[in-house]
């Protein structure tokens, strides 16, 4: 019996830290992405260390105050330091965001994977809600809600139940849809036949594989959960005392802020709004080429 | 002496549409019976949609049959619970054909080894369970520092089959289901792939239903053949007889059109008749009637098995002044 | 018998994380009009990479590096973009592994020959191009009503026999096949094989067969090329490649193949295949060769042409030369 082994050369394998970096200089969306959100953080952090937050809150500084070295926002009518307030807008969106996002990805990796897998009534159950809730416009339903509650009862964390409220189908229906692709799969197969009982294979086989949807539809939870709190706020649907950003505007705008010309004091908000989002769009479309090689661009 | 295994009269039918239901017969009455002190191969050949897969399937236990039975050391495996499913799951074992899908992505290829190890408890030490796995990977022919600790993607086709049959050396199972192993895998490779799965049967004790629509490989390592068409068996017996002197016209057809690696042994002129392959037959009589030459009024009626002689029989009406056997009988006719 | 065929020292290096690797290294060859020729080789071994660099369909990180290709007196390596794109179908036709999955699934058969000979300008009227893919279609052995299905109707080998009757609309002068059948049962794929041989015959035209399956070659083509890690070991005609194979690798592989004379004998070759990004030096067969000699290690073997026009790269013969 031929059992001669020829060893094969070695092809030396660059290190782990080489190799992500390397994968980051191709992923621009990613790597930018990232970065904004690691300076929006380490701004967020240093402010709630360094900033008095309770300078976020009326009638704390004088009121109406132009960009200067004392208050290098400025202030607004109500006396809020704006500095201080967009940190702590910052963190408090950050919260509702993530605790948002969290809230939707779980249901959604829950009830997908127990849909796709178990199948039968139960997968017909969940998807035919999923498929009922969705064309629900959740702008309208928001409102609704968020109008109907006492000024009083509205906190970050009713913003943060309204909001995944009807945006968990979409999660749902993504992991479930690529779990049924995936029990389908040889490797599934072999690893019932090395003794693998039904859990084992959920968590074991089918759950690591799905780490790059699961991280993408997070990012698009916080990104809807994010944009959801901001647009109720402009509304002055949301928890009116905080300083957060949306709500910033809405004060801003029911004082006119234009016309008399506190210009600093709407603009702050809106370029933070637009720092979150674009940072979170820029890691769902960098995630986007991750999790489908197909659109990974070669060197 | 009990039979390791036993198929009795099993049948398999898809049925498809929710209003008109059209219904696929997949395999239709297969009989079979593996003798469990005489391990042997037994090559189950055939097209595409001739039931192979499907058999393969169900001898795993992935799926049920529609009708028969499927018998596991005297027990019907459908009712098999706790340890005795344990027991069948350990010893009965399959390789795949294609050398990539059979790994997981996201791990190393050590996982393909290391969960059976650990879920059969095969082993009662990791450095046993290492030694194991480096014996295994050795006598395919592999170095373990060559490919363990390596992801799939980082080998080379032939490395992952040869590790996918390394499996099957660790497990050592009793009865392997070999769902054309080689097929994927280039030439040069193939001798010794096949080798080990001889080398599996003979001095490990583990019968081999190996399943293929490669002729030539099936000749070479097999003892027996059966030869299925659409579901149904056409000629079964000793595969020297079958292949060397093939009498049923679908089995003619086939050993014909085989690419023997042999400038002497060119394609024959068999004529392939209705040049285009039936998408679907019509359900009764026999189902190679509508492509064979020869088909003559009793074809209209499904044909049972004639014995040609010890080792060898055939369904088919040309052969009717032969001795009659039932399904059940087939296995009489394969050699050990 | 003309040329129609000649590639002259044709190089292709992938550029990679990991370096740069030489996935074809200089081949040479030629071939006839009405010629067979088969190109066998391992995974990796670079037979693919041939045929799409004739095609000049290589894409980054990969790139032609050097040599020629010339189809029937025209320089396909030196002509502009916008000349190969018609250049391909019309001079040379590839039809490639898996070419039936590749069929477009919401199109008509019918529709997409159309295209195929829109792309290319041919200004007859719609019905005289109609007519073309009918008469296409029935030299495969196809029925004309399939101008009007689609391809989920039709079986793999049919799929397979529309993509050849596409490959032959414009009449080219090279047909290259990388494993058409490797998806195909035997019978079908002998019909699909016996098509390509009549098709061929009828239009004049030379064909490449890529693959790897030796049974095939041996009743199919004309001439054998070997390639391993790059390199072209030996061509051969189809007689003496399988009677009398030179180079030890071609030799290798012809006694490991199955046939009914050699049931229970297996004959393997060691080793592995070594990965065109870390060749060894000189012969990259040398570590896995039975004949292996000092000067193997260090000088890398040239393609010479022995007496009786078969060319091998392999030292034994450039010492007795």
């Amino acid at each position: 019996m031929t059992t001669l082994t020829i060893s094969q050369p070695e092809i030396i394998q660059p290190g782990k830290l080489t190799l992500l970096v390397r994968y980051l200089r191709r992923n621009k969306s990613l790597a930018i992405g990232l970065l904004l959100v690691l300076l929006l953080t380490a701004f967020t952090v240093i402010g709630l260390l360094t900033i008095d937050t309770s300078r976020a809150y009326p009638l704390s500084v004088p009121a109406k105050q132009p960009p200067s070295v004392e208050f290098p926002l400025g202030t607004d009518f109500f006396g809020r330091d704006l500095l201080a307030a967009t940190v702590v807008g910052l963190w408090q969106t950050a919260l509702i965001g993530v605790l948002a996002g969290a809230v939707g990805t779980v249901i959604g990796v829950v009830l997908g994977f127990i849909s796709a897998y178990f199948g039968g009534p139960l997968d017909s159950g969940i998807k035919g809600i999923c498929q009922i809730l969705t064309p629900i416009p959740p702008f309208l339903i928001q409102v609704i809600i968020a109008g109907s509650l006492d000024k009083r009862s509205v906190t970050i964390y009713t913003m943060a139940f309204i909001v995944v409220l009807l945006s968990w189908m979409g999660p749902t229906l993504v992991i479930r849809s690529q779990v049924l692709s995936m029990k389908e799969r040889q490797f599934v197969a072999v690893a019932k036949l090395s003794g693998m009982g039904d859990l084992g294979v959920i968590f074991e086989e089918i759950m690591p594989n799905l780490l790059p949807f699961i991280a993408a539809a997070f990012v698009g939870q916080v990104f809807a959960a994010v944009f959801a709190s901001f647009y109720l706020a402009v509304l002055g649907l949301g928890p009116l005392r905080e300083p957060l950003l949306g709500n910033t505007i809405w004060a801003a705008q029911s004082q006119g802020a234009f016309f008399n010309g506190w210009w600093w004091w709407p603009i702050e908000p809106a370029v933070g709004l637009v720092l979150i989002l674009g940072s979170l769009a820029l890691i769902n479309m960098g995630l986007d080429e991750l999790a489908n090689p197909r659109i990974r661009r070669t060197e | 002496m009990a039979d390791l295994l036993e198929l009795k009269n099993v049948t398999k039918i898809y049925t498809r549409g929710l209003l008109s239901k059209t219904s696929t017969t997949a395999l239709a009455n297969a009989s079979l019976k593996l003798d469990d002190q005489q391990p042997t191969i037994v090559t189950v050949a055939g097209e595409s949609g001739s039931g192979k897969t499907t058999l393969a399937m169900l001898l795993l236990g992935f799926i049920t049959p529609s009708s028969g039975q499927i018998f596991y050391k005297g027990q019907d495996i459908s009712t098999l619970r706790g340890n005795d499913r344990m027991t069948f799951r350990r010893e009965v074992q399959a390789v795949f054909q294609d050398p990539f899908s059979v790994f997981n992505p996201f791990y190393t290829v050590d996982h393909l080894l290391t969960v059976p190890i650990k879920l059969f408890k095969l082993t009662t030490s990791k450095t046993e369970a290492r030694e194991r796995m480096y014996e295994a990977l050795t006598a395919v022919g592999l170095r373990p520092e060559d490919v363990l600790g390596r992801y799939p993607h980082q080998i080379s086709g032939g490395q992952r089959q040869r590790i996918n049959v390394a499996r099957a050396l660790v497990l050592r199972p009793k009865l392997l289901v070999a769902d054309e192993p080689v097929s994927m895998v280039d030439a040069s490779l193939r001798a010794s792939i096949l080798e080990t799965l001889v080398g599996l049967q003979k001095n490990y004790g583990v019968s081999i239903i190996y399943i293929t629509h490669d002729l030539t490989t099936a000749y070479h390592i097999a003892k027996s053949i059966i030869v299925l068409y659409r579901g149904a068996v056409m000629e079964a017996g000793n595969v020297d007889s079958v292949i060397k002197e093939p009498k049923h016209p679908y089995t003619r057809l086939l050993v014909d059109s085989i690419p023997w690696p042999d400038i002497k042994r060119r394609w024959g002129e068999t004529e392939i008749k209705a040049r285009e392959s039936e998408l679907a037959g019509d359900g009764t009589g026999c189902k190679f009637a509508s492509r064979c030459p020869y088909a003559f009024w009793p074809c209209k009626e499904e044909p049972p098995l004639f014995r040609l002689s010890e080792h060898h029989a055939t369904a088919c009406y040309l052969f009717e002044q032969n001795p009659r056997i039932e399904s059940e009988q087939l296995s009489e006719l394969l050699p050990v | 018998m003309d040329t129609v065929l000649q590639i002259k020292n044709l190089q292709v290096s992938y550029y990679t994380d990991a370096g740069r690797a030489t996935a074809l290294a200089g081949a040479t060859l030629s071939l006839n009009a009405v010629e067979k020729l088969g190109l066998v080789g391992e995974s990796g071994s670079g037979k693919s990479t041939m045929a799409l660099a004739m095609m000049r369909m290589i894409k980054p990180p990969g790139r032609i590096e050097g040599g020629e290709v010339i189809v029937s007196d025209i320089p396909v390596t030196s002509l502009s973009d916008e000349a190969m794109l018609k250049a391909r179908l019309n001079l040379i036709a590839y039809i490639p592994q898996g070419a039936m999955n590749s069929l477009n699934p919401v199109m008509r058969i019918g529709a997409q020959m159309m295209d195929a000979l829109k792309a290319h300008d041919v200004k007859e009227s719609k019905k005289a191009l109609q007519e073309r893919c009918m008469t296409a279609l029935e030299s495969v052995d196809l029925k004309r009503s399939v101008f009007r299905m689609y391809a989920h109707e039709l079986s793999g080998g049919m799929k397979q026999r529309v993509c050849i009757a596409i490959s032959i609309l414009l009449k080219p002068k090279v047909i290259i096949c990388d494993e058409p059948t490797s998806a195909l049962d035997v019978v079908t794929q002998r019909q699909v094989m016996e098509t390509i041989d009549r098709v061929q015959k009828e239009i004049g035209a030379a064909v490449i067969l890529i693959g790897h399956d030796m049974g095939l070659m041996a009743q199919f083509v004309d001439k054998v090329a070997v390639l391993y890690a790059g390199r072209l070991m030996e061509v051969s005609t189809v007689e003496e490649m399988f009677t009398d194979p030179k180079h030890p690798y071609a030799k290798a592989l012809i006694n490991s193949l199955p046939n009914l004379d050699n049931k229970g004998v297996f004959k393997g070759i060691p080793g592995i295949a070594p990965s065109i990004l870390r060749l060894p030096s000189g012969c990259p067969f040398h570590p896995r060769c039975t004949q292996v000699m000092e000067v193997c290690r260090t000088k890398i073997p040239e393609l010479i042409t022995l007496a009786d026009g078969r060319s091998v790269a392999c030292h034994l013969f450039s010492e007795e030369a």
